[in-house]
């Protein structure tokens, strides 16, 4: 063995340099992407969500109830959007996803708090990911002894001190243990289907041009969609493998509820997986070596995974942020995996979820079929 | 006799860099056109441009009868275009390669057609090797055979014998003149001059322009050049080196090449050449003989003229 030498080791140095800066997409990642991601999920991401948004029921109408819907709002964690008349449709926004909590001032509610019967009042939560509600219900629990403390004065404030005059009944829906894996399992499928689909069509296409046989297919008469759905199909039954493996472990291995029907989920998953394969072959028409198809991917993978609200409470993020992250085809396809199996949601909740995934799938498609081209040009 | 590759003008550019400049080809049925051309030259461009994988910029023609930038989707059904760099894959087998050919153009009778192409090869025994593993001689056959499979009237062969041993080189030619009586016609680009007389025809290109078209002895006798071997007999190679140093300083002498222990001297003025012949031959220990330019000696002379009417 020959003595180290600092030339030689400059020389490689130098030269790794030097390709380094040649390679302009993967100089981007280094010095753009942090700094990115920084901006981006430093300010999206919050694990304290507040203003999340509630329907309210109000059977008494009230100043009692009014003022105990004003306490709600004012712990800061709730934004009334609805106020129904019915309990059932507060329901049906609970289910589609709308709101996360309904609250529901039963009838008499006035009278019962005079009388001293300690009235309650039902709060519904959406629990399906028990991180995103911990908090607000929380801060529920606080609020019975102090919501009413200055309404209850006068002849009434013998009523004032302990226990407090009303009582708040919270059903955790859909995860009433506030089980943690239940909301991250089905999520989990999601996640998995996203890297793995869109890194596997994308580097479909970049390896045929790594390897030089890009300019022979390209010789063939095989149209450009030809090429995109056979190199995209088997990839899809490759996805409802892998499906079908996680959905028996999250059952399995984690008992998670299935509450839906699984041929719609199933449905959902095909169009899920043909939209993140069209994303990998609009990567691979782009990029020139495998290297920079999969630094495309994981550009893609990872404000996929923290907007989407897999990992960080979706609506614990700013407005801008949340709009980002309906983009992502990860946010939707959650939505539909947790609505189908924790809540047993079917078509008619599920849709408003699947046509941005089919919008997203159309425009990836669209640029893919853009992008390549029958020719080398 | 049919044109079968009747283009006029074909252009090329690459941002400001034209990479073929105005070319036009005409090649019968049945001939061998041999397309020779230093490396970055454009003939890769042009044969891309001829089977529709680059959309010229400028010029016009037919490929097989059809229009090369409106057909040139048809084209590639009846062409068989082989790449300068191997282009199977190298993940698959000699079979299952072979067999995706035949099903992306719709060969009928594929089976039949997929053993037929392998014992022909003689690979019926290794069918069910990857391709990957084959020698360069063997990927060259193979290469040859998948771009026959589905019996194009014309092949495009992008230097296919680069890296191939002489024995397969000769294989491969007997391959492409059986073909050629069979009525194929065949454009190939080389840089061995060897093969380059193989040819029937001839079309040389330098920095994107055709210089020089035509059978092997017209391209000799369009050159107007006469050459010379010159000998030193009994002298060392620098005294060679030296010497070619010193004719190549003469005005009378344009083109100077090493031939072993020889040089080849030409030039375009005889009348010229032959007074440097005299003078040198009467200051004595060299030997002049006149010969017939070589192809090489000829395309020395027209990459040099095409590089001084550039400067």
């Amino acid at each position: 063995m020959s003595a180290f030498s600092l030339a030689r080791f400059l020389a490689i140095a130098r030269k790794e340099f030097v390709q380094m800066r040649r390679e302009r997409l993967t100089f981007a990642m280094i010095v753009g992407v942090p700094i990115l991601q920084l901006v981006l999920f430093g300010y999206a991401i919050n694990t304290d969500p507040r203003n999340l948004p509630t329907a309210v029921v109000d059977h008494d109408r009230s100043a009692f109830s009014r003022s105990l819907v004003q306490a709600v709002v004012n712990t800061g964690y709730f934004r009334i959007v609805a106020a129904p008349d019915a309990e059932g449709d507060a329901e049906r926004l609970l289910e589609r996803g709308d709101v996360q909590f309904v609250v529901v001032v039963p009838p008499g509610f006035a009278r019962a708090l005079q009388r001293g019967e300690r009235p309650a009042v039902l709060v519904a939560a959406d629990a399906t990911d028990p991180s995103a509600t911990g908090n607000a219900i929380a801060a529920l629990a606080a609020l019975g002894g102090a919501a009413l403390r200055h309404d209850l004065d006068g002849a009434l404030a013998p009523l004032a001190p302990a226990p407090a005059p009303i009582e708040v009944r919270v059903h955790r829906r859909y995860n009433p243990e506030g089980v943690t894996q239940f909301n991250i399992v089905p999520g989990l499928l999601g996640v998995i289907m996203t890297m793995t689909m869109v890194m596997m069509t994308a580097f479909a296409m970049t390896r045929e041009r790594e390897r030089g046989t890009f300019e022979s297919l390209l010789a063939t008469p095989a149209t450009p969609f030809e090429v995109m759905t056979g190199k995209i199909v088997p990839y899809i039954a490759v996805g409802f493998v892998q499906a079908t493996i996680i959905l028996g472990a999250a059952k399995a291995l984690f008992a998670v509820p299935m509450l839906g029907s699984l041929a719609l989920l199933f449905g959902c998953l095909a169009l899920y997986i043909a939209a993140l394969l069209a994303l990998g072959f609009t990567i691979s028409t782009v990029a020139r070596s495998q290297l920079q198809a999969m630094q495309m991917t994981f550009f893609f993978f990872l404000p996929s995974m923290l907007l989407s609200g897999f990992m960080f409470p979706y609506r614990g993020m700013p407005g801008w942020a949340q709009a980002l992250g309906e983009v992502f085809p990860l946010t939707h396809f959650l939505r539909i995996v947790r609505g189908v199996l924790l809540k047993g949601n079917g078509a008619a909740e599920t849709w408003p979820h699947v046509w941005p995934i089919a919008a997203f799938m159309l425009v990836a498609g669209a640029v893919a079929m853009l992008r390549y081209r029958r020719t080398l040009d | 006799m049919e044109s079968v590759i009747d283009v006029r003008g074909l252009t090329k550019r690459f941002g400001a860099r034209t990479a073929v400049d105005g070319v036009s080809i005409a090649v019968r049925e049945g001939e061998i056109l041999g397309f020779l051309g230093p490396n970055g030259s454009g003939k890769t461009t042009t044969i891309r441009m001829l089977c529709g994988l680059l959309r010229p910029d400028a010029g016009e023609g037919t490929c097989l009868g059809l229009d090369i930038v409106r057909d040139a989707y048809r084209i590639k059904r009846e062409v068989g275009y082989m790449t300068q760099r191997f282009s199977l894959y190298e993940d698959l087998s000699i079979e299952e390669n072979l067999d995706f050919v035949a099903r992306v153009y719709a060969v009928p009778r594929r089976r039949e057609a997929v053993d037929a192409t392998l014992a022909q090869l003689g690979l019926g025994a290794r069918r069910r090797q990857l391709a990957g593993a084959l020698s360069g001689g063997w990927k060259q056959r193979l290469a040859l055979a998948a771009c026959l499979l589905h019996s194009p009237r014309l092949l495009l062969l992008d230097e296919p014998t680069a890296g191939v041993d002489p024995g397969a080189r000769r294989d491969f030619w007997a391959k492409i003149h059986a073909l050629a009586a069979e009525g194929m016609t065949v454009l190939v680009s080389t840089h061995y001059m060897d093969e380059a007389e193989r040819c029937h025809k001839l079309a040389y290109i330098a920095s994107g322009k055709l210089l020089v078209t035509g059978s092997a002895q017209e391209v000799v006798a369009h050159s107007g050049l006469t050459t010379y071997v010159v000998g030193v007999p009994g002298g060392s190679e620098r005294a060679l080196a030296g010497l070619a140093r010193a004719l190549e300083a003469e005005p009378a002498v344009t083109v100077v090449v090493p031939f072993g222990t020889t040089l080849h001297v030409s030039g375009i003025d005889a009348a010229a050449l032959e007074r440097v012949r005299e003078r040198r031959v009467r200051d004595g220990g060299q030997r002049w003989t006149r010969i017939e330019p070589s192809l090489d000696d000829v395309f020395v002379r027209l990459v040099q003229q095409a590089k001084d009417a550039d400067a």
